[in-house]
């Protein structure tokens, strides 16, 4: 069966590409908004849904609708980058080290334990801490700490890749290294990093908005959905929607990438 | 010689199993029928795909996950029916009366539990033993099938053995409830040749002892030639000759048994070109018409491909699928 | 390059693993044990000739054959091509063009994201043996019909195809390099029965076709005694003997050649035999025996056997056995 079909077949995949579609359809049709999700506009705040506030608003009169789609392009985009970058860096470091093996694999691997001692929020905090809040130093913050995850799964896959037959039999071709790595092991360890990638969307979504619910990443008056729920906080028994639904949004991303994981496990894992 | 005339002990009687994968349906097991006789040697032989290991699973209705279902036949063992028993009832059966072994020694024993405890585990189901006493007869059991220091090893566990060594631990849990009918799948493909020599005549001296029937699935020949009585060759679902050991092998009356017995190396002169079977089995889920192996043989006409050729009896319990038989050298 | 020199001579290839403790050997202080895999091995190739590799699980054959194809470095001994060392004095590329090899597992032997035709495409180009991409398109269509495989697959991926078509699209790639060797580490193991024969079949064609040497390394005797001109047997690391393949049915030198033999189950149901061909299991290859290797199991076992270790001496030319008492068939 093709991977096409294996895709229609598998309930997950559908689900999820059609809750992240319809997530896109929202965020493509932003723009379309006739109110702006900074402006100020105290005459119209703390409005519940109604007809021309779909959600309501928030206690500066801002739509909440509109800023919760706005907030969607921001936490999406940091959320994909702070998985692209890690992914990238840890795979190379992670297939390298796992190809070389010896000491170099020795080393790399103490850095690996050592940082994974660590727990995952108190070094970002510590990092974005230190640097101070803002998107570059939370793609850094990620980047230097998510590595690892990716290098620990494709050096796993690695160590047994490089010992199948059509391996030896490249080698035994005289190919070099680089081509080795690149063309034959690379792209038959690199499913189950795709897998886990999808899973550290969510996971990444949800430390980027704690981060802005913390005051340590996005900045106001940006919509950032962490931001919207910290700013609706003091409001929660009079105007619950103003926390609730960037919340909402939260959840709904986090299943369909959940269920885009599941699915391209089946997909690209098919069993039985 | 095994007795032919008195009841047998194993019927099946027109098996059909079918493998359901999504998008399509494969009959693995189409329509066969045998019987193993009291205390002799049944031997199930075949190519990978030809049914044999199905029709054995379909017998205790052990197929591990895979998406088969008994469609139709009779398999009567006992008086009893055994595809319309429960599954309450057949798992009484099961390790008691009809035992089973494996292949890959190394994942058919549990590798968390020590052997002792895994040989007694059937006596103590089947036979109520209280522990002291299943560990007794562990310990017999270990000797009897030529594990050295029996009273050891009985509590090591099964990565401290050998492959050679596992298969005889098999060996001795399959025998723990002293069944009638041990089922041997591919008992001793995975194992060195003189351990094979030692694991085969080891089944052989035990079934004369315990008094009871084997079935054999294998694909190697020598295997068959060696221990079976009585022997089944299959292909793409189907048994295509049926015959007491001698008889298969001096005068073969089907074209795939005879093309099997042309294509084993080592019989012929050394540097000769080997006979092989040209073109590979079909593909069960899509099948030639009439007879499976006309695509193949030697000696097909047209009326072979009009419809399946019937099992017909060609002497003394001998039997072959091929309406050509005549024709065979 | 010495014209007189064989084309492949192997000298006491000696290759060792180190040990792995368990945490518990550690604790209990027990000393690493380096496992023997090939014990000091010899032998000789002659062009176009096929040497037959047997022997059961254990004794060395896939390892030796590792080292023979550049894939393990020796421990110890040297593998020279020509009269020159095969590995170490030219690049891999180049040594890559004298010997190759064939795998056990077909379904291992390609990798899975590549067509047969980039497969195959890839070891062209990467050695230059055809410029542009319509003489490379044809090479590669040339190696398919070579091993019996239509060139209209070639687009497809390797899990479309069966074990033996499979075997033969690793033999073409194998051939692509023109080599003058060949190890195959039992090519038809995994295969059915009837298939093997086509493989070995094919084997036998490209030797006469391409005037190739094989290393041929199987646990099948019967297999072996087709493709081999000469038969060496392996029993923990050691070869123990070596004949033409002629000799070594006919007239069996070393004890264990002899219960290998008589293990084979023969398909003839009017020949049965009734006893065992060989007690006892395969020592700890960690712990071998003192003495002879095969002294804990061998029939003819003196006290001799379980003090000397004998040499492998030539009882004739093309014959050599390491048996204090070769051919000698009477017990004790």
């Amino acid at each position: 069966m093709t991977s096409g079909r294996r895709a229609l077949r598998s309930p997950s995949f559908v689900l999820g590409m059609g809750l992240l579609s319809a997530v896109v359809v929202g965020m493509a049709l932003t723009p379309l908004s006739p109110y702006d999700p900074v402006a100020v506009n105290l005459s119209e705040a703390l409005q519940p849904p109604n007809a021309s506030h779909w959600l309501g608003t928030d206690n500066l009169g801002r739509d909440v609708l509109t800023r919760v789609m706005a907030a969607a392009w921001i936490d999406l985009q940091i959320a994909l980058v702070c998985v692209a970058l890690p992914f990238a860096l840890g795979s190379v470091i992670g297939a390298v080290s796992g190809y070389v093996g010896g000491r170099t694999d020795a080393i790399v691997m103490r850095v690996v334990d050592i940082l994974w001692a660590f727990p995952f929020y108190v070094l970002v905090v510590a990092i974005v801490g230190s640097l101070g809040p803002g998107i570059v130093n939370m793609y850094l913050a990620f980047t230097l700490v998510v590595w690892i995850s990716f290098a620990r799964i494709v050096r796993g896959e690695v160590l047994v890749v490089k010992r199948a037959e059509y391996v030896l039999a490249a080698r035994l071709l005289g190919f070099s290294h680089p081509r080795i790595v690149l063309r034959h092991i690379l792209p038959n360890v690199i499913t189950p990093a795709i897998i886990y990638a999808m899973a550290d969307v969510v996971l990444t979504i949800v430390a980027v908005t704690s981060l802005s619910f913390l005051g340590l990443g996005i900045q106001p008056p940006a919509a950032e959905w962490g931001l919207m729920i910290a700013e609706g906080r003091n409001f929660i028994f009079d105007a619950w929607w103003i926390s609730t639904f960037p919340g909402l949004a939260i959840i709904l991303v986090g299943i369909a990438f959940t269920l885009l994981g599941d699915g391209l496990d089946d997909v690209l894992r098919p069993k039985g | 010689m095994a007795p032919i005339h008195t009841q047998p002990l194993l019927s099946v009687r027109d098996l059909v199993t079918v493998f359901e994968m999504p998008g399509r349906s494969a009959r693995g097991v189409d329509g066969v029928s045998f019987e193993v006789g009291q205390g002799e040697v049944f031997g199930l032989v075949g190519e990978s795909g030809c049914g044999k290991t199905a029709t054995c699973r379909s017998i205790l209705r052990l197929f591990a996950g895979a998406p088969a279902r008994i469609e139709r036949g009779e398999i009567l063992f006992g008086g009893l029916d055994l595809l319309r028993l429960d599954e309450e009832r057949l798992s009484d059966i099961r390790g008691a009366q009809v035992a089973m072994i494996f292949q890959d020694p190394m994942t058919s024993l549990n590798p968390t539990m020590r052997i002792g405890a895994q040989i007694g585990e059937g006596l103590r189901r089947h036979q109520k033993l209280g522990r002291a006493e299943a560990r007794r007869r562990a310990f017999e059991l270990l000797a009897s099938v030529g594990v050295p220091n029996p009273a050891s090893r009985l509590d090591d566990y099964p990565h401290q053995f050998s492959g050679g060594m596992r298969q005889r631990v098999m060996i001795a849990i399959a025998l723990a409830c002293r069944p009638k009918l041990l089922i041997a799948d591919e008992p001793t493909t995975a194992l060195d040749v003189t351990i094979q020599d030692q694991i085969l005549k080891l089944l052989l001296r035990l079934k004369n002892e315990y008094g009871m029937s084997v079935l054999i699935v294998t694909h190697d020949l020598g295997v068959v030639a060696q221990t079976c009585d009585r022997v089944a060759v299959m292909y793409a679902g189907r048994i295509a000759e049926l015959a007491e050991a001698r008889s298969l092998f001096r005068n073969p009356r089907h074209p795939y048994t005879r093309a099997l017995l042309k294509s084993l190396p080592g019989l012929e002169i050394e540097g000769r070109r080997l006979a092989p079977i040209g073109g590979a089995p079909p593909d069960l889920a899509r099948l030639p018409p009439g007879c499976r192996f006309h695509p193949r043989c030697a000696y097909a006409v047209a009326e072979c491909r009009a419809q399946l050729p019937p099992l017909i009896l060609v002497g003394e319990g001998h039997a072959t699928a091929c309406i050509r038989h005549e024709s065979l050298p | 390059m010495n014209s007189a020199a064989p084309l492949l001579q192997v000298n006491s290839l000696v290759k060792g693993f180190p040990a792995r403790r368990s945490l518990a050997a550690l604790m209990r202080g027990e000393k690493p044990r380096a496992l023997q895999a090939v014990r000091g091995v010899s032998l000789e190739l002659a062009t176009g000739e096929t040497l037959g590799l047997v022997g059961e699980s254990g004794c060395g054959k896939s390892t030796l054959g590792r080292c023979i194809a550049g894939l393990y470095r020796p421990t110890s001994g040297s593998v020279f091509y020509r009269g020159e060392p095969l590995h170490g004095r030219e690049t891999r590329r180049q040594s890559s063009r004298r010997v190759q090899m064939i795998f056990q597992d077909p379904y291992a032997s390609l990798n899975p994201q590549l067509s047969v035709e980039r497969t195959l495409a890839e070891v062209i180009r990467v050695h230059g043996l055809a410029k542009g991409r319509s003489a490379i398109a044809d090479r590669v269509d040339e190696l398919l019909l070579q091993v019996g495989l239509s060139p209209q697959a070639k687009s497809q991926l390797p899990h479309t195809f069966s074990g033996g078509q499979r075997q033969r699209i690793s033999i073409a790639r194998a051939l692509a390099v023109e080599p003058e060797i060949i190890i195959a580490d039992e090519p038809v193991s995994a295969l059915d029965v009837s298939i093997q024969a086509q493989i070995v079949n094919l084997f036998i064609e490209l030797r006469e076709r391409l005037g190739l040497a094989y290393l041929f390394i199987a646990h099948d005797l019967n297999v072996v005694r087709h493709v081999s001109d000469r038969i060496a047997v392996m029993y923990l690391g050691q070869i123990v003997e070596v004949a033409a393949t002629r000799e070594l049915f006919r007239q069996p030198g070393h004890p264990y050649t002899r219960s290998l033999l008589s293990a084979i189950p023969k398909p003839d149901p009017d020949h049965r035999s009734h006893s065992v061909s060989l007690e006892g299991e395969l020592p700890d290859p960690h712990f071998p025996p003192s003495g002879c290797n095969f002294n804990t199991r061998c029939p003819l076992v003196v006290e001799r056997c379980r003090i000397e270790s004998p040499e492998l001496l030539e009882h004739s030319p093309a014959r050599a056995v390491r048996c204090h008492r070769a051919f000698q068939v009477e017990v004790g």
